[in-house]
């Protein structure tokens, strides 16, 4: 599953990454690499971007991107 | 490595680096006691702040550079931390220690840029900033044992606290004398020899470090340094793909490696004692970026925002206008008297800087909103709700903030687009930001609308006609950004969309003296340009509408007026005016009316507009001295916008200014890319001359089109 078709309210678990470009390097950089727990918080109020936490701090990011990001359940 | 020997002229520099909202440019300002801007959005730094440390016993210079969040440079701010901290910089040597800022309540992505810094091998502090915040959510750092870790200082600090600072300031003091940590995070083998075999036998000049993010950051900058230096991309492109042949691939594999080093080491100094996160902050959010309300509220601030620049200012405008300028004017002719002297100060000086000056009130009041919304942590939520519709224009949210400052002023918003990684998305910005009807433009909506445009109410007050209008010049500017965004996208600046990557901080209160500090330097940059562009365009103005000044044309004039049977007190003003209309201004206005007749001007209003070109602000001084004010007005004067309206065309004797007139000279200001400023530093930021001239014609030729369309729509409806 992508974070990007996670539903709001949910916390899950970072499981890939999926290619190096400079949007996956730099998410990892972040901290969004194999392990980490990501809360997705809710969406903008046009649908996009997702507002998500990642440990103890936000992020935003574009569906498009976080299709980058495979999830499984906490 | 020993510390660095420093010259006896050169006090020790030491850096202050860290992650965008990390506290940095906080604590930099409380060291130092020094006047930086920060503000609580990511990357709002531009530029290295420097300053004294406080309080300690030998000279030692601190400096404020751009928050990131790795040496991986992305944007143009991010390469300008590597540049300064590789010692790339032409003015800059290397820092002689950095002191790495930590935000506590949020270490192992801290951690990650720090893990990258121990690799410079400089002498090194940790400043563990927040760390009360980090308490009360539960988060115990043992920072004794994080100190022999990292084998560095590690102070627990709260950068708003002076109490929690002396420490620091010592260990500062004190890692200047001690050489570097040897810690470094563990990467793959095969990484760090390759980066040291690049760095020996490559010839590129370049450190290890450095030559480690040459092979890892394909797209970076720092392969280009590497080739540059005079290494072979060969033997880039053989090291690389040995590294792949050992089953490393790239960034990931560092990123991998630096994380599983941090989360040993948070192993070993964190305790949780409990899981609470922003509880506050989280709830605010629920209802501030909520898909109705969420909306609502940030069109109910942009509105508030802009209803102030009128609503606010108005009153205070008025005060330094007919108070402080008027009173100045009649000082400097009394004073000075009537002949050479006394006109240049009273009307090419004080008329034209203080027709600037005006508008302080109104750059205030909205670079202190502004700063207000960045310190607290709202303008990051406004970029996220925005995103969408920016993404509609090939924009991301990141460009939003950069496009609502230009409504202040352009310049510093084209500086705030460094934040942007994306070069074709940053370009666009930075050409579709003078769009924006900036506080210059007012000084014409304002005068036009006044004189020209009628009062009507409509929904019983709640809305105006000349509301309206004005509501309708701003809308034209972003109406024109609109396409021209879309044209760039199409053409020059053709390309996918980039990432959004946006850090939401949590809300805090903002603080006074960060809001205050933005708010002076904005202020100050405004009263310098008035002191000197705008006074050296008024001079100018000033003489060629002046020069030449013969006796025969003014004789002639006041002859031709005696002879007309013109009253005795309108005689000096229709020599006045004969006398201009044979200035060196005069001349130029005639010789540009062709241009400007379809639009419905006169030379005079040509002139204005022309000699508004350098600032836009010019054009109320110019039409004070060329609609003959300058010699006339005293207490009892008519203002400009009387004159104004009892200007006639000199070939139909017909009222000059009507409706079309008007709204053509205001939609023209508002397309225009009247400022000398904004297209320097248009040229500066791309680092190229055809920005800025595609910029000036581009925006000329869209101005003069919207100004000559308004003008036949509105006299064909018949206004």
């Amino acid at each position: 599953m992508s974070l990007a078709r996670t539903p709001a309210m949910t916390t899950v678990r970072v499981s890939a990454i999926r290619g190096a470009g400079a949007t996956a390097t730099r998410l990892m950089e972040m901290g969004v690499i194999e392990g980490a727990e990501v809360c997705v918080l809710g969406r903008a109020p046009l649908g996009d971007p997702m507002h998500v936490r990642l440990g103890d701090w936000e992020l935003s990011l574009r569906s498009c991107d976080a299709e980058l990001v495979d999830v499984r359940p906490a | 490595m020993t510390p660095t020997p420093t010259a006896p002229s050169r006090p020790p520099v030491v850096a202050l680096v860290g992650n965008p909202n990390a506290g940095k440019s906080t604590l930099f300002n409380a060291l130092t006691g020094y006047h930086r801007h920060s503000a609580n959005y990511p990357g709002v730094t531009v530029d290295v702040g420097r300053g004294p440390l406080r309080g300690s016993a030998h000279p030692i210079e601190l400096l404020d550079v751009p928050g990131t969040y790795s040496l991986a440079a992305a944007s143009p701010d991010e390469m300008l931390v590597c540049d300064l901290l590789h010692g790339r910089m032409a003015d800059h040597a290397p820092p002689d220690a950095i002191v790495a800022v930590l935000d506590a309540s949020n270490l192992p992505r801290n951690l990650y840029l720090l893990s990258q810094l121990l690799e410079l091998g400089r002498p090194m502090v940790a400043a563990l900033n927040m760390s009360d915040v980090a308490r009360k959510r539960g988060i115990d750092i043992d920072a004794q044992r994080l100190a022999e870790r990292l084998n560095m200082a590690v102070v627990p600090i709260v950068a708003t606290d002076e109490s929690t600072l002396p420490p620091l300031r010592r260990a500062i003091e004190q890692s200047l004398n001690q050489e570097a940590s040897r810690v470094r995070a563990d990467l793959p083998e095969p990484l760090v020899a390759e980066a040291r075999r690049l760095a020996r036998e490559g010839g590129s000049g370049l450190s290890k470090t450095e030559c480690l993010r040459a092979l890892l950051d394909r797209d970076g900058a720092t392969p280009q340094l590497f080739t540059r230096g005079g290494g072979k991309s060969a033997a880039l492109d053989e090291a690389r793909q040995r590294l792949a042949a050992a089953g490393v691939d790239g960034a990931p594999a560092e990123i991998r490696a630096r994380y599983a080093w941090i989360h040993r080491l948070i192993a070993e100094v964190v305790q949780r004692t409990a899981v609470t996160r922003g509880v506050w902050s989280a709830r605010v959010d629920r209802w501030l970026t909520h898909r109705l309300f969420g909306a609502v509220f940030l069109f109910l601030v942009l509105a508030v925002l802009f209803q102030s620049i009128f609503r606010w200012a108005d009153p205070l405008m008025g005060l330094i206008d007919e108070q402080l300028i008027g009173s100045f004017r009649q000082v400097a002719r009394s004073a000075l008297g009537e002949g050479l002297l006394g006109s240049l100060v009273a009307d090419g000086v004080i008329a034209g800087v203080g027709g600037v000056l005006v508008f302080l009130p109104q750059i205030i009041i909205l670079f202190a909103l502004i700063a207000i919304l960045e310190d607290c942590g709202y303008m990051a939520r406004a970029a996220f709700m925005m995103d969408r519709l920016m993404g509609l224009l090939g924009l991301s949210g990141r460009s939003f903030i950069p496009l609502l400052s230009s409504f202040a002023c352009a310049v510093p918003a084209i500086m705030g687009t460094r934040v942007i990684a994306d070069r074709r998305e940053r370009f666009i910005t930075i050409m579709i930001a003078p769009f924006m009807s900036c506080s210059a433009r007012l000084p014409v909506y304002v005068l036009m609308i006044g004189a020209f445009v009628p009062r009507a109410d409509y929904l019983g007050g709640l809305l105006t006609l000349p509301g309206l209008v004005m509501l309708g010049m701003y809308a034209v500017g972003v109406l024109a950004a609109i396409p021209a965004a879309w044209l760039l996208r199409s053409t020059a600046l053709r390309g996918g969309s980039s990432a959004f990557l946006l850090e939401l901080p949590a809300y805090k209160l903002p603080r006074l003296r960060a809001v205050w500090q933005r708010v002076y330097f904005a202020s100050r940059g405004f009263v310098i340009r008035a002191g000197t562009v705008i006074f050296a365009a008024s001079v100018l103005i000033w003489a060629l509408g002046y020069f030449p000044r013969s006796a025969a044309t003014e004789e002639a004039a006041r002859a031709a007026a005696v002879a007309d049977g013109a009253p005795a007190e309108d005689i000096d003003r229709i020599v006045a005016g004969a006398l201009l209309r044979d200035s060196a201004l005069g001349r130029i206005g005639r010789f540009i009316e062709p241009a400007v007749a379809p639009l419905g001007w006169d030379w005079r209003i040509g002139i204005a507009a022309v000699a508004s070109f350098p600032a836009r602000e010019v054009v109320v001084a110019t039409l004070g001295i060329v609609f003959n004010l300058g010699d006339e007005e005293d207490e009892e004067s008519p203002a400009l916008r009387t004159a104004l309206a009892d200007a006639r065309n000199e070939a139909t004797g017909a009222p000059l200014f009507t409706l079309p007139v008007a709204l053509s000279l205001m939609v023209f200001f508002a397309l225009c890319a009247q400022c000398a400023s904004t297209l320097a530093v248009i040229g500066r930021e791309t680092r190229s001359w055809t920005w800025p001239v595609v910029s000036f014609a581009g925006m000329t030729l869209v101005a003069y089109a919207g100004a000559w369309l308004i003008a036949a729509a509105a006299r064909a409806l018949g206004w």
